[in-house]
């Protein structure tokens, strides 16, 4: 059957193809964890331990077993979703970084989502009107872009947005105070809100998530910029355009069947990159704007060092990484016919 | 033999003026070769530039606004904030140079031997790599600091480490297209050891596009470890450093005491700016074809 559909093929060797990663993800976080500054068993068991009670949480974490048992060990407990305690909540690892993720994610998302819808379309318009005013905007975003410290443009956008205009609410969390969060359903404010109908509260969770998300696609609106575009430059250049506005077709089909398909392959392979630089940009995002979502609770956890947290909340981001790369080149497939037959 | 005695001359010559050709007709890279200039200069003469004890508090004269005396104001315990910027260039400065610096160096010498022996090193290597792209690099670098201990040679590491798939993927390609190339065979025929083909013969063809590299990912080393002692890792209080000081700056900026953060945040962005434009400009030097 696999044969004779060669799409459903590629589509499931690139799964395929996800596993070593995902192996090799697992073991570096492995290490990390046991890769703790001194003992695990002395850190673990407190300030006030004596011998005993360290070889008894040594004994408890497994840490006397050989190193290969040990891994087995962390692998069963992962495939169980046991990512450890955090010793700052108290509960397990896992519990929390599910609570929290749907905000990161919700601010992530919107984030590339508004930096795509202003990022394409300046890509195409500086490729399309190159040495006019679009294409000068476009080079001055993208050089920028890649040069503002995402910490930094979100404090300057406080400064400028709440404390001197007052258009802003103020930075702390996803929602005012004087409403109630909605009721939890996907954990996605602005979805669930909607879901219930509670326009008032939906509309004050756009107010938070506004100032946030601006200020992380400030920070991915320069790559896809770029990408867009170069992509569209040299998609206009080929000998298909030529053809195609040769044999009469309107300036607007050439523009957006011909080129801009073909360019948008280029752009979404980016778009991985992107999201690899909105993960890390998220921690930092959060952390100003104390967004409940796991960057801060993993910066809460480093603060007191609390490893496990940190290293689930690595090995989440990295599984969420792989699983979006794996997506993006599903996507690819959907796009562009030619590349299931290629990658056989 | 006269043909071999002048053409490395020649060669020189016309390299330099190439230089100054792209200087010339491409004024913004030498702007930023003086910006880096003054950045260098902050960072080797800082401490004896800053017109205050970077340190020294002074609690009376805490938050006051930029003024003549102190050109960027002065922080919650009254230390100058102008001096802190200038003082903390050396130590962002070295955090990002030495990060760039090892990972230049191993991802040098693994990716050249990946390159040209291939085999199972070649795929092994290549493994590595992509499980440490699979993850963000900012969080896998949170990771690295948080198991390694809260240092800053740690953090040194940690932004090594991030760094070290870029190179060590470049001088892969760039030593893969040319371990079979005429003058290689030739030099290996002459009686050339493997490793002194590989480093005298094939390796300095990837320098040109390394250094871009390197300049490039300056801006992004130092953009990094700020993040990264934003977020409490590596230098600590009172340390003047920049990711830092826009860290305590945060706190003031919601009651309008905006010149602690913004303007060690301007700083840092200059100097990231700086080596993003220099990269730019020197990928023009190098290839002019990918000239955006």
């Amino acid at each position: 059957m696999l044969s004779t559909r060669p799409r459903l093929r590629a589509t499931l060797l690139r799964i395929l193809q996800a596993f070593p990663v995902v192996v090799g993800v697992v073991v570096i976080s492995f290490v990390l964890t046991r890769a703790l500054p001194g003992d695990p068993a002395v850190y673990f068991a407190g300030a006030s331990a004596d011998q005993e009670s360290i070889e008894q949480v040594r004994v408890a974490m497994g840490l006397d077993k050989p190193i290969l048992q040990q891994f087995v060990i962390y692998i069963g407990d992962l495939l169980q979703g046991d990512l450890g305690q955090s010793l700052s909540t108290g509960r397990p690892v896992a519990v929390d970084l599910a609570n929290r993720l749907p905000a990161s994610l919700e601010l992530t998302l919107t984030a590339l989502l508004l930096a795509i819808v202003i990022a394409v379309p300046l890509g195409v318009l500086a490729a399309t009107r190159p040495g006019s005013w679009v294409d000068h905007l476009c080079r001055v975003v993208v050089t920028a872009g890649v040069s503002l410290p995402t910490f930094f443009t979100g404090i300057l956008l406080i400064y400028i947005l709440y404390y001197l205009l007052g258009v802003a609410p103020s930075p702390l969390g996803r929602l005012d105070f004087i409403y109630l969060s909605p009721e939890h359903i996907t954990g996605f404010y602005l979805i669930d809100a909607a879901l219930v109908g509670d326009w008032e509260t939906w509309w004050g969770a756009a107010k938070q998530l506004m100032l946030p998300a601006v200020t992380m696609a400030l920070f991915t609106l320069a790559p896809i910029a770029r990408m867009t575009r170069a992509a569209m430059l040299s998609a206009l250049s080929a000998d298909f355009i030529r053809t195609a506005k040769a044999a009469g077709l309107s300036n607007r089909k050439v523009l957006y069947s011909y080129a801009f398909r073909n360019a948008l392959l280029p752009v979404v392979t980016t778009l991985g990159m992107v999201f690899s630089f909105a993960l890390g940009a998220n921690v930092l995002v959060e952390k100003v704007f104390a967004w409940p979502g796991i960057g801060s609770y993993a910066v809460e956890a480093l603060v007191v060092s609390d490893y496990a947290a940190v290293q689930g909340f690595v090995l989440t981001m990295a599984l969420l990484f792989v699983a979006l790369n794996l997506c993006i080149d599903l996507l690819y497939t959907a796009i562009d016919p030619r590349i299931g037959f290629l990658s056989q | 033999m006269t043909d071999t005695a002048i053409s490395p001359d020649v060669k020189q010559q016309g390299r330099f003026d190439h230089i100054f050709y792209v200087l010339r007709s491409n004024p913004v890279t030498l702007i930023a070769f003086v910006m880096l200039g003054l950045i260098l200069f902050c960072a080797i003469f800082g401490p004896t530039l800053a017109p205050y004890d970077p340190l020294l508090t002074n609690a009376p004269n805490a938050l006051q606004p930029p003024s003549l005396e102190h050109w960027f104001g002065t922080d919650n315990v009254g230390r100058d904030v102008f001096s802190r910027v200038i003082v903390a260039t050396r130590l962002d400065l070295t955090i990002s140079v030495a990060a760039v610096a090892i990972s230049f160096v191993v991802g040098s010498i693994l990716g050249s031997a990946a390159g040209y022996w291939g085999g199972w090193l070649d795929i092994v290597l290549n493994r590595i790599l992509d499980t440490i792209m699979a993850f963000p690099l900012f969080v896998l670098a949170m990771g690295i600091v948080a198991a390694l201990g809260n240092t800053v040679e740690n953090i040194i590491y940690a932004t090594a480490i991030i760094n070290m798939p870029f190179y060590a993927r470049l001088v892969r390609a760039e030593v893969n297209i040319r371990r079979d190339a005429g003058y290689a065979r030739a030099a290996k025929l002459a009686g050339n050891s493997d490793l002194r083909v590989l480093a005298m013969h094939i390796f300095p063809n990837a320098l040109p596009p390394m250094m871009v590299q390197v300049s490039l990912n300056l801006g992004w080393a130092i953009l990094n470890a700020a993040g990264l002692s934003f977020i409490g890792l590596g230098v600590r209080p009172p340390t003047p450093e920049w990711g830092i000081m826009v860290a305590e700056g945060a706190n003031f900026i919601v009651s309008g005491e905006w010149w602690l953060a913004v303007f060690p945040g301007l700083w840092l962005m200059m100097a990231v700016f700086t080596f993003n434009l220099l990269g730019d400009g020197l990928r023009d030097m190098v290839d002019p074809r990918k000239r955006t």
